[in-house]
């Protein structure tokens, strides 16, 4: 990994500059990483006395868990469908605001702050708006024969959370498309206009296939943000309800652990999860161009 | 001031890169010195080993009487100028010229007369609240040199200083840190890949290839008198005719008699072969004309000789007017054949 | 280029104004919601806005939610600890960048390999662990184990470090020839250097600060450090009681104001801060 030219020759100073990350890097986020792993392995006597090795246990009894695969399947579909209305609305406004020139700033500054929204609040914000009794949507829809109750449904559960989830990703995506359509050279699309390519055949021969890394590089984000940063949003609505229609895996590892105080279990989860996280990364660093340059 | 003296300098990189083959140099107080060379010779490391920007590996470098080697570069008092000038751009052209002295210290009633005096001496005076990003290629140029002048070091060490300037620019910039020399009387190290700034702006000129001193003299001596192939085709532009002996013998039955034995190659300059029949003792060699470029008060001939590898190129004063495929015949006189030998490329001794 | 296309131009317009409505439309309806009553919110959903702005806003500055402080103390929490955060994590990444960049030291690969591991560790897969390490250090309950736990940042090290690479190798030639050390060069040159990266930094640390649910929830168990996410998610789960939906939503705006207002106003810095701190 490469420094500047010339260093400067101290030998201590370094280390006391890297000394209060490494630390805290240690003693809060490696540490209780191996403890996690450690615990998956072991079991704990209901006194806390001692622990007892026990394998892969936890792990078997985790993947034959009913509950745990119906998790893993509604955070499958969550996923899914985040990724897909968040980006797939977000390339469409980034493809219309790239087009202008005047109003791209009015229409930008329209569309991006609700990066600056909360989970939590995200997930208020859409529960009331689909609320049974005073919600907005709900009383629309009731209007349309539907009889809309999160509370009691679990698809509509579901829905209530994409709904959320997606929303607060947007703006996300679309800066990251804006940034992208805007490093894509003039040249290529003039060349191609003069060529006799329509806008809408430019869009999808030219610009989309020259975003590819930017895509990708979000949909690796959008994962990454479905599967942890959305615990807010449950927490906030459906706190994995109705009957585990929403429990996706954060909120299970949550809910087993610190409320269910299942310790072997939840551990199991937490490393099932720590190696998505890495797999995620190693392909984020491996194939999308790289943050880090070694 | 003071002199710099280095002594069996050597640079090795990672334990087995060498960059300086120990080397040997020592620059008189006072003394103007070009380090010239193509990218890659080690020059400019070698100016960062004086500077104190590189360790040295082994050898010694002196500045006066002070043996230098593990001196921080602040404590060795001289002052660089960098390619890209490094002016720090948040600070103003003040700012720049500052720095250096107040972290030396130095009284503020001392600073302000420093600063305003180097100010003036490079006419940077209306510029001097300004940020670098305000100025031209030219001024920032300029408060690269007062960075340096303020300081009053005993050395100053250029590093291309002017290859970041456009042609015009440099050739005054060249003519200006000359004179500034001069009158400032202080040692000077300049490193550059530029011949014709090297040759122009000396004392004393050495030449380096791939870690090693080619040559050291005094500008005019060396493009007369080049002791190696590397230094004849380097020194001059267009660069010395290099032609092997036995083509050349091939082509021309009576060369002098004087051509040292172990000549590989001969070095003919473009401006020592004539189109018109000397008066002194000379060979000739029929060629066609290939090519004619015209620099405005000379032209610049392009001859293939059959039997060559190369064209010749060679120097006429005025306009050449001629096409290609015009035959012609090339006069070179005896005395200004340069000889290298074929095993060392070194220059053959008469 | 020249254009000429009107349909395509009307089409563009009516896209946007239908993508700023998907992305308004839920936050307006919260703004409607602060000026009515209770009363009004639970036997309809109005659409224009009422008159109890003003009363709304004055109740919820004195309420005291059940299970949660009042509300200005935790505003006040949320605060402090999105600030000590985003001033933490900047102090840290940007030290650990320079030592990385402008020093060659042993084991200075592998420190770098240790920030980066971060990134794979999120508070979510480590919940228990981690909860157990602050419990055991003291920390619970605490603007210490609010924010210590959270101020590493890879991220931040890599942006900082990026752009040292971009800064001429000559500016700390030049300044060490002018006899400038390590601390002088880091204040005198660095860090006036990096002041646009740092106030871009601020925007998104802020942000990320100020969102925190997770982190808060399990080290704070007294009322008295709860943070605004908490509380609005207390008041917002209290509702199937007692649903003042008007003291909710209005809560909920103010919750989320703070950092919308700092991402509208500072746009530009805020859009080179995430697009930079992500590349």
């Amino acid at each position: 990994m490469e420094t500047k030219r010339t260093v400067f020759p101290n030998k201590v100073l370094p280390y006391l500059f890297v000394a209060p990350q490494l630390i805290i890097t240690l003693v809060f986020f490696i540490w209780p990483a191996t403890q996690a792993v450690k615990s998956s392995f072991e079991r704990a006597d209901p006194f806390g006395f001692s622990t007892q090795f026990v394998g892969l246990t936890h792990y078997i009894r985790l993947f034959q868990d009913p509950l745990y695969l119906n998790s893993i399947g509604r955070t499958v579909m969550f996923a899914i469908a985040v990724t897909a209305i968040s980006m797939g609305l977000a390339l469409l406004f980034a493809a219309a605001v790239s087009r202008l020139i005047r109003s791209s700033q009015f229409y930008t500054t329209l569309l991006v702050w609700p990066y600056a929204v909360a989970p939590v609040v995200a997930g208020i914000l859409w529960w009331f708006l689909f609320n049974s009794s005073t919600g907005i949507l709900a009383y629309m829809l009731r209007y349309f024969g539907v009889i809309w109750n999160a509370n009691l449904n679990g698809t509509h559960a579901m829905i209530l959370i994409i709904a959320a989830a997606a929303w607060k990703q947007i703006s996300y995506n679309f800066l990251f498309f804006l940034a992208g359509m805007q490093s894509v050279p003039h040249s290529l699309t003039e060349a191609a206009a003069i060529d006799g390519a329509g806008p809408f055949k430019r869009f999808w021969t030219i610009v989309f296939p020259l975003l590819s890394p930017t895509t990708f590089f979000l949909f690796i984000i959008n994962i990454n943000y479905v599967m942890f940063d959305t615990f807010g949003i449950i927490a906030a609505t459906t706190n994995g309800g109705p009957n585990q229609a929403t429990n996706i895996l954060v909120y299970k590892v949550y809910s087993d652990g610190f409320i269910g105080l299942n310790i072997g279990s939840s551990s199991a989860q937490s490393v099932v999860l720590m190696l998505f996280v890495i797999a995620l990364t190693f392909i984020q660093f491996r194939y999308v161009e790289r943050r880090v340059n070694y | 001031m003071a002199s710099i003296t280095l002594t069996s300098v050597k640079k090795t990189y990672h334990g087995n890169v060498t960059a300086i083959h120990g080397l040997d140099l020592s620059i008189e107080d006072g003394e103007f010195v070009v380090l010239v060379g193509p990218s890659g010779c080690g020059k400019s490391t070698l100016l960062r080993m004086i500077a104190g920007l590189e360790t040295i590996t082994t050898g010694e470098v002196r500045i006066g009487n002070t043996v230098v080697n593990r001196l921080e570069p602040a404590e060795r008092d001289i002052a660089m100028v960098f390619q890209n000038y490094a002016l720090y751009p948040h600070m103003s052209v003040r700012g720049n010229l500052e720095y250096g002295l107040k972290n030396r210290g130095t009284p503020r009633p001392e600073i302000d007369r420093r600063v305003l005096e180097a100010a003036r001496i490079l006419e940077i005076e209306p510029f001097l609240d300004r940020k670098p990003r305000q100025l031209s290629g030219g001024q920032r140029q300029r408060v690269a040199m007062g960075r340096a002048i303020v300081r009053q070091p005993k050395a100053f060490l250029f590093d291309e200083p002017l290859s970041n300037l456009d042609a015009k620019l440099r050739g005054q910039m060249r003519v200006e840190i000359r004179r500034l020399q001069r009158t400032l009387g202080t040692t000077s190290v300049y490193v550059t890949h530029d011949q014709l700034e090297a040759m122009t702006l000396a004392d004393k000129l050495v030449v380096m290839n791939a870690g090693v001193i080619e040559q050291i003299g005094r500008p005019l001596d060396i493009y007369a008198d080049p002791q190696s192939l590397f230094v004849a085709a380097f020194m001059g532009s267009p660069g010395m005719n290099l032609v092997d002996i036995e083509r050349l013998r091939g082509l021309v039955a009576d060369l002098p008699a004087s051509i040292p034995s172990g000549t590989g190659t001969i070095g003919i300059r473009p401006e020592d072969i004539a189109l018109d029949e000397p008066a002194t003792p000379h060979f000739t060699i029929s060629a066609t004309l290939e090519a004619v470029e015209l620099v405005g008060s000379e032209s610049l001939i392009y001859a293939n000789a059959q039997g060559l590898s190369e064209d010749v190129v060679l120097r006429s004063q005025g306009i050449h007017r001629g096409n290609p495929g015009d035959p012609l015949t090339l006069h070179i006189r005896h005395e200004v054949l340069h000889s290298f030998l074929r095993e060392t490329g070194r220059k053959a001794a008469a | 280029m020249v254009e000429n296309r009107p349909f395509l131009s009307i089409l563009t317009h009516a896209v946007l104004i239908a993508g700023v409505i998907i992305v308004a439309f839920p936050v307006y309806v919260a703004i409607i919601a602060m000026t009515h009553t209770d009363v009004t919110l639970n036997s309809g959903a109005p659409l224009l806005p009422g008159g109890e702005l003003v009363a709304n806003l004055i109740a919820v500055w004195t309420f005291d939610p059940p299970g949660a402080p009042p509300f200005w103390l935790m505003v006040w929490n949320s605060t402090l600890m999105a600030l000590i955060i985003m001033i933490g994590k900047i102090v840290i990444s940007i030290v650990s960048a320079y030592a990385i960049v402008y020093f060659r030291f042993p084991f200075r690969t592998l420190a770098f390999w240790v920030i980066f591991i971060t990134l794979m560790l999120p508070v979510e897969v480590r919940i228990i662990p981690t909860y157990e390490v602050v419990a055991n250090l003291g920390m619970l309950n605490s603007y210490a184990g609010l924010t210590v736990p959270l101020i590493a940042s890879a991220t931040a090290t890599f942006l900082f470090r990026q752009f040292f690479m971009t800064i001429p190798d000559e500016m700390m030639e030049a300044a060490r020839v002018d006899g400038a050390g390590p601390l002088k060069f880091f204040r005198d040159i660095l860090l006036p250097l990096s002041r646009t990266n740092i106030a871009a930094l601020c925007i998104i640390l802020f942000i990320y600060g100020w969102v925190q649910y997770l982190w808060p929830l399990l080290v704070t168990t007294r009322e008295e450090h709860f943070t605004l996410m908490m509380g609005v998610r207390q008041m917002a789960g209290a509702q199937k009681v007692d649903p003042q939906w008007n003291i909710i939503m209005t809560a909920v705006v103010l919750a989320m104001l703070p950092p919308v207002v700092i991402v509208i106003a500072m746009q530009r810095l805020f859009v080179k801060g995430l697009v930079e701190t992500e590349k």
